[in-house]
């Protein structure tokens, strides 16, 4: 179960593969991966989004965000799970968070990862602030993360 | 009593500094501790509140030694 907050770029790609290698390993133990990544965006309520500065509350985030995967080890059987969120300033398609579930079973893997994203949504002290093309404002809310059908 | 208290994002830009030390006799709750901030830089109403980096409410107690932080709602993620 790792929790990591990065200053600097990474690729999640790299980071799961390198993760199940060294602590999954060949065990065949698991027979579902679920994993969600989100990049950012050059656009946001219909500007340009040109940077975007995050800002955390060290400490408090890895608290929550060690509550929040014991909350979805509570009520799902999975392996293991892998969280990277980044801090910083990062551009457009640079990747953000990374969550990441291995499991017996599809069911879990899917349920607790989504559940761990959007509790990351709701309760990680994160912050946005984004650059505009002559000017800076912090995001104020979320999205909802459950589409309208 | 002793409170170190720690603002983020656009509270720490209201405020202009990161953190402070509160001393006073009279706090209670987080409530109270935002009562003495407000009486030098008014707070935004829809702002959340920790204390010792658990979520808290206006209500929780606080006790010497706490750190009792401020900030927006949480946008994180993607």
């Amino acid at each position: 179960m790792a929790i990591s907050i990065r200053e600097t770029a990474f690729d999640p790609w790299q980071e799961t593969l390198a993760y199940q290698q060294n602590q999954l390993g060949e065990s065949g133990k698991f027979g579902a991966t679920a994993s969600f990544i989100g990049t950012m965006r050059d656009f946001n309520e219909g500007d340009d989004i040109r940077a975007m500065t995050l800002e955390h509350y060290p400490g408090m985030t890895e608290k929550q965000l060690d509550k929040i995967v014991a909350e979805a080890r509570a009520q799902w059987d999975f392996i293991d799970s892998l969280i990277i969120h980044r801090v910083g300033d990062l551009f457009p398609n640079d990747p953000i968070v990374l969550v990441v579930v291995w499991s017996a079973h599809r069911g879990a893997a899917f349920d607790a990862c989504r559940f761990i994203m959007e509790a990351l949504k709701s309760k990680a002290p994160f912050w946005k602030k984004e650059s505009l093309p002559s000017s800076e404002r912090w995001v104020e809310k979320n999205t909802d993360g459950y589409a309208n059908l | 009593m002793a409170i170190r208290v720690r603002y983020f994002a656009n509270l720490r830009e209201l405020v202009g500094h990161n953190e402070e030390s509160l001393s006073a006799d009279n706090i209670q709750t987080v409530a109270d501790v935002l009562n003495v901030i407000n009486k030098k830089n008014k707070l935004p109403e829809n702002i959340l509140q920790a204390i010792n980096m658990d979520y808290a409410e206006l209500k929780s107690p606080v006790k010497d030694g706490d750190e009792v932080a401020f900030f927006p709602p949480v946008t994180g993620g993607s």
